[in-house]
């Protein structure tokens, strides 16, 4: 749901629901299959930290022997030395990057393709709720945000603490005083970092949700820009989103002041003790008790310290950023599906297509749309749904295939409550037609195909041939092999109908959902695709909203719903002569459509 | 690499064209990329003072960087060697102080940059969507929306560090780099020289690098619009997928999106990876060089140890910004290919725009005439509409029937100036429509579509969408007139009821209930029925045609409808076929004339 708008006024940081540290143990379990990867970089991170311990030693001890001893061939000897560890280190560093990222990179590929799957598990009720926009953001940014803490960014931190570890044990070998001075830095170091840390996290996550606020105001303008140019009204959502852009600027500002003020004081921190170092070790020096190079080298050890400590300061923020963001990702992978197979849910055999309705109630939020509604239908029925709009019909269709569970009573088909066998083997013997219909970006093969995965040619040939498509498909100089824009646009409403169509008779379902979908197709192709209906109607159970006047006269049964309840059922002519309901309807339209010229 | 608010460290791609949808587009890396140079500089221009203070804040802070180790040497110089104590105290003071200096001036240069980077990307957005916004519904039905959306949000977001970040950076090292060049020049020229020898090595990696890189994150790009767009579609189109029981075959599908993405990434950071040890190593080339001559200086005595250690210092300091503009080249590489993705979509052409000078068609009477109308979507797909010439006069309703893909929806686009006309004019009150300010045109002319798109705001909002400062009694008088607030007053929250993304929580018939309400607000002159009533169930399409034919008085009325029956009250009929009129007149000449139309009209009836 979009934010409020909060641009004036102070927004109060949230609590993050799950400590940090757990949300980051899930997060490192991600990791665990690619640990060889892990561990190479690691190690090999090891041997940078070894080398790059090593090389100011040969700094002081070119200075300190080879110069100030006179000494050329330790001078030699340790110059190319000094290179040859360099070219280690650059391998190293090499396979340091090339693992981490390979691992991290792996993570993302993980998450992103259980969000995606996650996504096709989760019923219809969570679609309704769910912002496209909102979703991407997540599973392309925050995944993105986990994948760089899980690579370079525990690299780093990794580094960091060796690196701080290493060179406080060898400064306290070389001078324990000068080391102990370094050792007073150090807390404040790690306080000041915490602070930070927990501080930014929750702004992170606002942060971060706004930016999904943005991508989904993108998204659905996108969608909706036919509606948007045919009012006029551009300039209205221009500035609605400039009102959304401006919210997360004001948020992202707040969080550049809180890091522009606690990075830089990590450094400050670290460079008063190269000062420390300066006035202490100098007279140290001074005294005699340690060298010019010793002091030095000391120097050079605090500006190693310098670099990773400054890392540190940039990952800490990262750090909560990602918390932020796997938070909002482990959101979406734990949500539970309301409706889905039950553990002891078992494929449904061959449908025969009996469907009945025991008290089924169902809602909608906090509206009713069925109350108790009871029936029986035999095999190969054909029933016609008619009623006022709300009245319940897409309802009952949507609860045969289970897109929805009824709040109270039970679906049975052949004798099994729908309940009790899997999705999969339900919905793979219902075939759908309804007035909307979704294609894909593909090729209308593809479309004509998608639910049938093994058709043959001749089959997808045959099924267009049947829905009335192959003539217009043909048309077309690539003809089934013709992509399709996204949503289809680049068809007429009839085409993607006769598609959908097409689509339908290839999955040759027991059971048959219609939404009277030839009403937006031209009259003469209507005909035949009545024709053709009725050839593949034989044998099926057929559920059709009705609107036209010769679906509902060849019906079996007809239910007539009003707000929620099946008020009358029968034949056409059973019910001409008890309902005053179905009359009414009749006589107001359906009578019409056989009005003489 | 360092890490800034709201920037991702990759982009999206070019995913222009469903015929592009495998290439990876944009030609001509070289020229392209200085003009995105300079567009990304123009975006800075606004904010150039407050450039200015970073770059003075970034200069002392590189002075600062450069005086402290000068600071250093002078201590260990002045005070250690020769064993000053006193002295010591003092200087070591200084240091501090210049350190702390050195923070305030860090903080406010950071802030500085953030605040103008994030400004950027705001701005950049709004520019974006603003375009969007103007760009004609051909380029929409063309392009795949998750691509789209990830170039506002993403490859956006990629450009941001280098913009603030980038360019200051960029200065302040260029400052610190001349700034030591000179003070090893001064301090010892032949060393300082010896040292510089390994600059056109660094050059020769960088041009090597820069090279592949670009291959490297232009692919990076276009991978990763792939996986938007993909998701995008499986969200859009989930309950087709869940019916159909597709799952699995969306799961395979997307996951060899996300595995081409996953290696893009790792390509493209491998050449890092191998460039940025490369450009180290010559650092330490460097210092190696310092050593070795500058030892032998020293034992020759014409440098002092001093001396040494400074230079040591310096070239350390010298490489830092080297390798820290290297680090940065990835970056550049990544968000160059960004900023091309920008740019092209802000340079889409507009196709459709106001014509300079066009007029605001206002109190039409509401005649239209098609004079000898062609179209077709692109060159290469076959005409819709061939020589199409019709006159509607105010106040009639015309209906126009045919089958399908005859191009009947066609003609309610082409008179809202969705699309514009290949050949021939269309004319409002005997007004060329191009002539006309768009706005007033499709405020006059209203389009009730079969499937409506509701924004996921309240219904009221919905309704007063043409109109956002309509009274509540305007809204609800309009909802009457629609039929719509007999249902809209029985909802829980009635008229402030959110809409769910899709329409989702209501039925077809409702949707179009309050599409059309939406439409009757406005109190358009010109009404466009495409096939608006064809869909809904039986009772409300009888409310929906009382309503309309209430609101077709004093209307002009273009009525495409497949239905016969509804299109039996017009006042003259149209039967397009083949994208031409095959015949017209009222129903009954039609009838009579035992055409093409009298067939579709008995075929209806064949069998009652």
């Amino acid at each position: 749901m979009p934010a409020a708008h909060f641009t004036e006024q102070y927004v109060p940081l949230p609590k993050p629901a799950t400590p940090l540290l757990k949300v980051l143990q899930r997060v490192y379990g991600y990791l665990v299959p690619y640990w060889k990867q892990t561990a190479g970089a690691y190690l090999s991170l090891l041997g940078i930290l070894a080398l790059n311990a090593l090389i100011p030693q040969f700094t002081r001890w070119i200075i300190d022997t080879g110069i100030e001893g006179k000494n050329l061939k330790v001078l030699a000897w340790s110059v190319l030395a000094l290179l040859g560890l360099t070219l280690l280190k650059g391998v190293l560093n090499y396979f340091q990057g090339k693992w981490s990222e390979v691992a991290s990179q792996n993570v993302a590929f993980d998450l992103r393709n259980e969000l995606q799957k996650k996504l096709t598990h989760l019923s219809f009720s969570f679609h309704d709720q769910s912002e496209t926009g909102e979703l991407l953001s997540r599973a392309i940014q925050d995944v993105e945000r986990v994948r760089f803490l899980t690579g370079r960014a525990t690299l780093r931190i990794l580094e960091a603490v060796l690196l701080l570890i290493i060179t406080l044990v060898i400064m306290l070998v070389m001078d324990y005083r000068l080391a102990l001075l370094i050792l007073i830095t150090i807390p404040f170091l790690v306080i000041q970092a915490v602070r930070f840390g927990i501080r930014f996290r929750p702004l992170s996550l606002l942060v971060q949700k706004q930016l999904a606020v943005l991508t989904t105001a993108v998204e659905q303008n996108l969608r909706g820009n036919r509606v948007v140019k045919a009012y006029a009204q551009e300039d209205a959502e221009i500035s609605r989103f400039e009102k959304e852009n401006e919210h997360w600027f004001n948020l992202s500002n707040r969080s550049a002041r809180m890091q522009a003020v606690n990075v830089p004081l990590l450094f400050l921190i670290a460079n008063l003790g190269t000062v420390a170092i300066v006035l202490y070790g100098g007279s140290q020096v001074i005294d005699g008790n340690l060298t010019i190079g010793e002091v030095v080298a000391f120097i050079s050890y605090l500006g190693q310290l310098v670099d990773p400590i400054r890392r540190l300061g940039m990952i800490i923020p990262a750090v909560a950023i990602a918390g932020a963001a796997s938070e909002r990702i482990f959101d979406v992978l734990d949500t539970v599906s309301d409706v889905r197979d039950t553990p002891n849910a078992k494929p449904m055999r061959k449908i025969k297509g009996r469907v009945r309705f025991e008290n089924v109630t169902f809602g909608y939020g906090k509206n009713k749309i069925l109350k108790d509604v009871t029936f029986d239908v035999q095999p190969g029925q054909k029933i016609a749904l008619l009623g006022t709009t709300g009245s319940g019909k897409s309802s009952i269709i949507n609860l045969i295939p289970r897109f929805y569970d009824p709040t109270s009573g039970r679906i049975l088909i052949d004798e099994t409550d729908i309940r009790d066998a899997t999705l999969k083997s339900l919905r793979s013997q219902i075939g759908i037609v309804l007035q909307e219909t979704t294609l894909f970006a593909a090729t209308i093969r593809e479309n004509i195909a998608f639910g049938s995965k093994n058709a043959s040619e001749e089959d997808i040939i045959n099924a267009a041939r049947a829905a009335q498509a192959h003539d217009f498909i043909m048309q077309n100089p690539q003809g089934y092999d013709t992509r399709v824009g996204e949503r289809g646009v680049t068809l007429s409403g009839g085409q993607k109908q006769r598609l959908a169509i097409a689509r339908a008779l290839l999955l040759n379902p027991r059971i048959l959902i219609l939404d009277d979908a030839t009403a937006s197709v031209d009259t003469e192709t209507e005909h035949l695709i009545q024709e053709a209906f009725a050839q593949l109607i034989k044998g099926r159970t057929t559920f059709v909203i009705a609107h036209r006047l010769s679906t509902v006269k060849d019906a079996d049964v007809i239910f007539v719903l009003e707000s929620g309840r099946i008020v009358a059922q029968g034949t056409h002519a059973d019910l001409i002569n008890s309902s005053h309901l179905y009359r009414g309807i009749y006589s107001q339209q359906l009578k019409k459509q056989e009005e003489q010229p | 690499m360092s890490f800034s608010i709201g920037s991702s460290t990759f982009g999206m791609g070019p995913r222009s064209t469903l015929e592009d949808f495998g290439s990876t587009g944009a030609q001509g890396g070289e020229v392209y990329n200085r003009k995105v140079i300079s567009r990304m500089l123009a975006y800075l221009r606004p904010h150039q003072w407050k450039m200015l203070s970073a770059l003075v804040l970034t200069l002392t802070e590189s002075g600062l960087t450069l005086l402290t180790p000068y600071l250093v040497k002078v201590a260990i110089d002045q005070y250690i060697t020769p064993g000053h104590r006193d002295g010591l105290l003092a200087i070591a003071l200084q240091i501090a102080a210049a350190y702390i200096v050195l923070f305030i001036v860090s903080s406010g240069q950071r802030y500085i940059l953030s605040w103008v980077g994030q400004k950027v990307l705001s701005t950049l957005r709004g520019d974006l969507f603003r375009h969007l916004q103007r760009l004609q519904p051909g380029y929409h039905d063309r392009h795949i929306v998750g691509v789209t959306v990830s170039r506002v949000i993403n490859d956006v977001a990629e450009i941001n560090e280098l913009l603030s970040q980038g360019v200051i950076t960029l200065l302040g090292d260029l400052v610190v780099l001349v700034g030591i060049i000179i003070i090893m020049l001064t301090m010892n020229a032949k060393l300082a020289l010896l040292t510089f020898i390994v600059l056109p090595l660094m050059f020769l990696a960088t041009w090597l690098f820069s090279r592949q890189a670009r291959k490297a994150f232009r692919e990076t790009r276009s991978k990763v619009a792939a996986v938007v767009g993909d998701l995008a579609e499986d969200i859009n189109g989930m309950r087709a997928i869940q019916a159909f029981t597709q799952e699995e075959a969306s799961q395979t599908r997307f996951e060899q999106v996300n595995r081409e993405n996953r290696n893009a990434y790792i390509s493209a950071m491998n050449l890092s990876f191998v460039f940025l040890p490369a450009v180290e190593f010559l650092g330490m080339l460097a210092t190696v060089i310092v050593l070795w001559f500058g030892g032998h200086f020293v034992l020759q005595e014409t440098v002092t140890l001093g001396v040494l250690v400074a230079f040591l210092n310096y070239v350390t300091r010298f490489f830092q910004p080297i390798q820290e503009l290297s680090r940065m080249y990835t970056t550049f590489q990544s968000a160059m290919a960004g900023g091309e993705q920008v740019f092209k979509l802000l340079d889409t052409p507009l196709e459709i725009t106001d014509a300079p000078g066009a007029v605001a068609l206002s109190d039409i009477q509401g005649k239209i005439t098609f004079d000898h109308v062609t179209f077709q979507y692109r060159p290469d797909t076959p005409t819709v509409l061939n020589d199409i010439s019709l006159v509607i006069e105010p106040g009639k309703t015309a209906a126009i029937v045919g089958p399908t893909g005859a191009g009947k929806t066609t003609i309610a686009n082409l008179i809202t100036r969705f699309y514009e006309v290949s050949g021939g004019t269309i004319l409002i009150d005997n007004q060329d429509i191009r002539s006309l300010t768009m706005r007033s045109l499709r405020q006059q002319v209203r389009i009730i579509s079969q499937d409506p798109f509701l924004f996921s705001r309240s219904i009221r909002e919905n309704i007063c969408y043409g109109k956002p400062d309509a009274s509540d009694d305007a809204v609800e008088e309009a909802a009457r007139k629609a039929n719509a607030h007999d249902f809209i007053a029985r909802l829980p929250e009635g008229y402030n009821t959110r809409i769910l993304e899709g329409g989702v929580n209501l039925s077809q018939g409702q949707r179009q209930l309050i599409s059309i309400a939406r439409a009757l607000l406005t109190d358009p002159r010109i009404l466009i029925l495409d096939e608006a009533t064809a869909n809904i169930d039986t009772i409300t399409e009888v409310l929906i045609q009382e309503a309309l034919s209430r609101l077709l008085k004093d209307r002009t009325a273009v009525v495409i409808a497949h239905r016969l029956s509804t299109v039996r009250s017009a006042d003259w009929v149209y039967v397009i076929d083949k994208g031409q009129i095959a015949e017209q007149g009222t129903h009954l000449d039609l009838i009579v004339k035992n055409g093409l139309y009298a067939h579709l009209y008995e075929r209806q009836f064949m069998d009652k």
